[in-house]
This record gives structure tokens, C-alpha cells and sequence, in this order.
């Protein structure tokens, strides 16, 4: 039905030389649908980091190729790659990683900022983004003084606001109890849903993997199997 | 990241760590104070040369005697009758010194010299006493302040060359003597002068005063006269002074374009003395000062330039301390799409804005210092030297010793700031 956003082949990691040498990626195929929810599912040291990081343009491969949108993203250099970054993803971490000092709002506005919008746009798209999640009285108040649930809500309209086409959400509710993570679950799977926005989870947990539309295993750095649910 | 954005950010940052920031800010205003008060004496010591130069002579204004063209290389020169001896120069080795008789024949010809646009013999002033009323006489000497001179004034102003009428500025130290009760109560009263004709009759001669001079550098012990005053005191110092003798003067007074280079200004001294004439500007005379107040002010800078550089240090440590603690953030927001580039110029304006912050104090605390040291000193120590500001401020060299600062601080914030720029994003998403 769709065709892939994200298209990597043959992706090979190698950190290291000699003897220290760890291949952490040896050769994974991969296809990311535009508006699907993939998860990337695996053991501690299975590669799936690196993978993630691949994949969002963090880091380049030792061999392979990676396309977005049938281009090759090898050829992406300084302004251009932070500019494709900036506009294709958002991110939502385990552990938040939200200003302390700052408020919600200009937590939120990040995105925004380092694309070099205006402070009105800003406020009314971060704004927006707040309202989606529900968290309006929020806008005010130190990150600092969230709840969990609450910060990675912030994290999560943080991630929105710059309307990106792919939400990297690496072990989003590892750090919150089941109520809460069922939370954060639901506005993530809402988004991807309702905006078509294309979500890539990256987690131990199963109940999680099992809501997404496919899982991807891997195994020592390699795909050990590829699941459709 | 657009640049207010940047600067926003860069001042957020520099404050959040409020105690480290502060203790490097206090060693930048040590730094910064240093170099203001050192500046600022330098500035109040050489602005008040300069006032003295001006109260010396006007620029464009230089003194000529005739060069003794016979003096040997060695040894004692040969007493001449002939010679006439100029008065006493300002400066180190300031002295009596022997020089040919200038004749106004000698003017027409110096007065041809390219470059002089106008020639004057300094006229000596034999005056034998002042007094007030029918008060006690005391005796007074005239200055040879070349024309156009801005003397050091404590009251009235300086003496009128344009009006007809004489004037003349007293030295302060003539007040209580003459019976005024201050400055302000002599200016404008007259005064009689006296003067010895050369056959040896007393002339008496009225003039206003309109200025009290005040002591200082130059030669404010004695009075000065406007031309009116000069040519009548002159004037009556020449009569009965045998027909056909000529007037003889020590030295003449050249005036020359006040805007010449300095090159063409000594290419004229060099025609002068092609044409056997010694020129000394009144810059010439306190050149020496200068250079001696420039090297001191030079050294005692040096000094809280090495201090700003022990400052730059503390910056290097602080941004250092603040880029390691802020990894997960540089890596969030390079993951997020800002460049490296930008990370650079954050830390840098971070260090630009401690060094800025450090400067405004230092400079502003400076300032006062110095405003209300030199203050107390004029009124207490150096009260005796009138229009002494031992440190002045100049804006020039306050934005320049600002400038200084903020570019030892940017060269400080260059290592973190590189630091910062090199961080790997995906160092800051790695799981604890």
C-alpha cells in the first residue's frame, strides 16, 4: 500500500579496529512504510541502538546506503543534513532529556528554534502542540516540575511540534509505570493515526512492539526476523 | 538558530551556573579595573601635558633663534660680545644658552623660508614692577609664551590679542600681595606696570587684568601680556634708544599650517636650518614627557593585561565545566538539526558575554574609582596643580580596553567552544 519513507541496505556498523573491533550492524535490509509504526525489538547489544541512530541520519554507516524518500542520504553534508534532520524527525527518549531551568513551552519550541522560526510562530505552534497533549496550563511552569507521565508529554509535543514525518521514540515509556506508559502509548499511536506520522519504536517491551504494525527482531546486528502484526 | 536566539541563549547559559559565573566575572573586573585606572592615568597625566603645551604655545607655532654656525665639535665655544643670550628653555636641560642676535633684516629673509606664514620677534618685556593703586610694587617678570597660548586659568580668561586695549593674566601667587581677595575679585581691576626706557627713565603704564594663572608645569609664575600691552610695553622700553640702532631680538616666533604632517614639518625645520635657523615646537619641548608617561602607561597596562589573561583562563575553565555538563543538551539539540557551526558560536558568545559582563563592571567601577580618586587628589596632594585630573577618561580607550577584553574572552571560549561543536550527538541518547 505505501511506499517506504526510510529504504536501508545492507547497513554495516563497525566500531573500533583490531582488536577491539565490534561489528554492531553486519548487513541488515531494511523498509520503513511512509505512515506506518514500526518496532525495532532485541536484546541488550543486539544492534538496535545503532540501528535507530542509522536510521535517523545520527550517525553514518560503515557500509551500505540509507535513502529517504529515494534519495541517498550518504551524500548529506553539514547544513543540508541538519536541515533534513530538523524537518524529518522528532524525537521521545526514556529518559526525557527536557531543559531543567527552562519552561515547558520554550522545551517544547526547540525544534523551532534551532530551524530559526520567528518567537511568535514559536509560541503559537508550541502552543498548538501543548493543546494536542493536553498540557495548555503546563505552558509556564519549569520542566522540573512535571511528573514523569507529564514530562514525556512535553517530550512527546517537543517531538510534534515541528511536524516532522518520523517520531524516533527509543524505550518511551521504559521509565514510567503502566498507567502512564499506557498514556504515552495512546498519544503515540494516536498521532501516528490521525497525522500519518511515520513512528519508529525502539524497546524491550513486548506489549509495546505488539501495538505497532510490524517488529523487526534483531539478532548479534543482523534481522532475525520481521513480523507483521 | 537565528542570532538573537543564539545571544539568548548564550546569556541564559552564562548565568545559569550562578556561582562559577560570578567568580569568573570577579576576576575579569579585577582585570578590566586595572586597565581602566592604569588607561585613565595615563589619559588624565598626558591630557594635562598637552594642556601645558597649549599653555606653552599654540600648535602650528614654532621658536627660532639663529644656529651659532661657529660652535666647535668639542669643548668650550669662544665668547662672543656680540651674542645675545636666549631666556631659559622649558624642559630637561633648560638653560641659558648663547645664540646670535636676530635683526629684522633676519626676519624678512625667515618670513621667505617656504612653509612660514608668518614671522614675529619675541619681544623681551623689561618690566620692573606691578602694583595697584598707589600700593606696595612688587616685582614681576612677562613669560615669553609664545602667541596664540592657552595658559592654565584658575579665573577670567585668557588675554585678547584682537582688542586694542592691554590685558594681561597675574600669576595666583600676586593676588594676596596686591590686595585682592581672590581670584574672581582681580579679574577685571587694573593694575599699574613699570618700565625702564633705555635712557634710563621710568615709564608707568596701566592694564586690565583679565585672568588669574594658576601654578602647574609650564611657566605660570610669570605674567602675560596680549599684543596690545606688548607692543606698548616695548614701546616704551625703546625710547631713547639711539637713532639708527637697531632693534636686536634673542629669538622670532614662525607660524606655519597647524595641519601640517609631521614629514612636512620636519622637512621646514630642515629649510630652517639649511637657512641657519634652530626651530623647536612646543611639541619638541614636551615630546620627551610624553614618551616617558606613554612607557610607564605602557607597563603599568601590561600589568593588568597579564591580570585579564589570568581571567581568560578562568573562562577556559568555566565553559570547559559548563560544555561537559551540558553534553546530553549540545547532543540533543545537534540530533535535533543544529549545526556545528552554531554550537560554536553559542559557546563563544557565552564566553563573550562573561567577558562583556566582566568588562561593564570593571570599567564601570573603574571609572567611579578613578572619578573619585583623582578627585580627592586634586583637592588634597596635587590641589597646587591647577587643571591637573590625575585620571581621566577618554571614550576611545575605554571602548578599546572593553573591545580588549571581549576579544580575550572570545580567544579564551575558542578550546570549549570547539569542544562543544565536536560533541557526538548520539552520545547524549545513549542509555545510562
Amino acid at each position: 500500500m505505501a511506499r517506504p519513507i526510510i529504504t536501508a541496505r545492507a547497513l554495516r556498523r563497525t566500531y573500533g579496529r583490531g582488536a577491539s573491533r565490534f561489528d554492531a550492524l553486519r548487513g541488515v535490509d531494511l523498509d520503513v512504510d511512509d505512515g506506518e509504526a514500526l518496532a525495532i525489538v532485541g536484546r541488550s547489544g543486539s544492534g538496535k541502538s545503532t540501528l535507530m541512530h542509522l536510521l535517523a541520519l545520527l550517525d553514518r554507516p560503515t557500509a551500505g546506503r540509507i535513502d529517504l524518500d529515494g534519495h541517498d542520504t550518504g551524500a548529506l553534508r553539514g547544513g543540508a543534513l541538519d536541515r533534513v534532520r530538523n524537518r524529518t524527525f522528532g524525537f521521545v527518549f526514556q529518559q526525557f532529556f527536557l531543559s531543567p531551568g527552562a519552561t515547558v513551552l520554550e522545551n517544547v519550541v526547540l525544534p523551532l528554534e534551532i530551524a530559526g522560526l520567528g518567537a511568535r510562530d514559536r509560541r503559537r505552534r508550541g502552543m498548538e502542540a501543548l493543546e494536542r497533549l493536553e498540557l495548555t496550563d503546563k505552558a509556564r511552569n519549569r520542566a522540573t516540575d512535571l511528573s514523569g507521565g507529564q514530562k514525556q508529554r512535553v517530550a512527546i509535543a517537543r517531538a510534534l511540534v515541528g511536524s516532522p514525518r518520523v517520531i524516533v521514540a527509543d524505550e518511551p515509556t521504559g521509565n514510567l509505570d503502566s498507567t502512564t506508559g499506557a498514556v504515552v502509548e495512546d498519544l503515540l499511536f494516536g498521532l501516528n493515526r490521525e497525522r500519518g506520522i511515520t513512528l519508529l519504536v525502539v524497546t524491550h517491551d513486548a506489549e509495546l512492539a505488539a501495538r505497532c504494525d510490524r517488529q523487526v527482531l534483531l539478532r548479534d546486528g543482523l534481522v532475525a526476523e520481521a513480523v507483521a502484526v | 538558530m537565528s542570532p538573537l536566539d543564539l545571544l539568548r541563549r548564550a546569556t541564559v547559559g552564562a548565568v545559569r551556573a550562578r556561582a562559577r559565573t560570578a567568580l569568573t566575572v570577579i576576576a575579569i573586573v579585577v582585570g578590566a579595573f586595572t586597565l581602566t585606572i592604569t588607561n585613565g592615568l595615563g589619559t588624565g597625566i598626558n591630557r594635562y601635558i598637552s594642556d601645558t603645551v597649549d599653555s606653552l604655545g599654540a600648535s602650528g607655532v614654532a621658536t627660532v633663534t639663529r644656529a651659532v654656525d661657529d660652535a666647535p665639535a668639542d669643548g668650550p665655544t669662544a665668547w662672543d660680545p656680540e651674542r645675545l643670550e636666549a631666556g631659559p628653555g622649558f624642559g630637561p636641560g633648560g638653560g641659558m644658552s648663547e645664540v646670535e642676535p636676530i635683526t629684522d633684516d633676519d626676519l624678512t629673509t625667515l618670513a621667505e623660508v617656504e612653509g612660514v606664514t608668518r614671522v614675529a620677534p619675541v619681544v623681551d618685556l623689561p618690566v620692573d614692577y606691578v602694583r595697584r593703586g598707589e600700593g606696595t610694587a612688587y616685582e614681576l617678570s612677562f613669560g615669553s609664551a609664545v602667541p596664540g597660548a592657552r595658559l592654565q586659568l584658575e579665573a577670567g580668561s585668557q588675554p585678547d590679542d584682537a582688542v586694542v586695549a592691554p590685558q594681561m593674566v597675574l600669576p595666583a601667587e600676586y593676588l594676596e600681595p596686591l590686595g585682592f581677595a581672590g581670584a574672581e575679585d582681580a579679574v577685571g581691576a587694573p593694575v599699574t606696570l613699570a618700565v625702564t626706557d633705555a635712557a634710563g627713565t621710568r615709564h608707568e603704564t596701566g592694564a586690565v587684568v583679565t585672568g588669574i594663572s594658576g601654578t602647574g608645569l609650564g611657566p605660570n609664575t610669570s605674567a602675560s601680556a596680549n599684543e596690545a600691552l606688548t607692543t606698548e610695553l616695548d614701546g616704551l622700553a625703546r625710547t631713547g634708544l639711539p637713532a639708527g640702532e637697531e632693534p636686536r631680538y634673542a629669538q622670532a616666533t614662525v607660524w606655519f599650517d597647524p595641519s601640517m604632517s609631521e614629514q612636512d614639518l620636519s622637512a621646514l625645520t630642515e629649510r630652517l636650518a639649511d637657512a641657519g635657523w634652530t626651530a623647536t615646537t612646543v611639541e619638541d619641548l614636551l615630546g620627551t614627557f610624553t614618551t616617558v608617561i606613554d612607557g610607564l602607561v605602557l607597563v603599568l597596562n601590561g600589568f593588568a593585561v597579564i591580570a585579564l589573561l589570568a581571567a581568560g583562563f578562568g573562562i577556559v575553565n568555566t565553559l570547559l565545566m559548563s560544555v561537559q555538563e551540558r553534553t546530553r543538551e549540545i547532543g540533543l539539540m545537534k540530533a535535533m538539526g543544529l549545526g556545528s557551526g552554531r554550537v560554536f558560536a553559542l559557546f563563544s558568545t557565552e564566553a563573550v558575554v562573561i567577558g562583556l559582563m566582566g568588562s561593564a563592571i570593571g570599567t564601570g567601577l573603574g571609572v567611579l574609582a578613578g572619578t573619585v580618586l583623582s578627585d580627592v587628589l586634586a583637592r588634597g596632594p596635587l590641589a597646587d596643580l591647577t587643571g591637573l585630573t590625575v585620571i581621566a577618561f577618554d571614550p576611545v580607550a575605554l571602548a578599546a580596553a572593553t573591545l580588549l577584553v571581549v576579544g580575550i574572552a572570545f580567544v579564551a571560549g575558542a578550546l570549549p567552544a570547539t569542544r562543544a561543536a565536536r560533541k557526538d550527538p548520539i552520545d547524549a541518547l545513549r542509555h545510562e
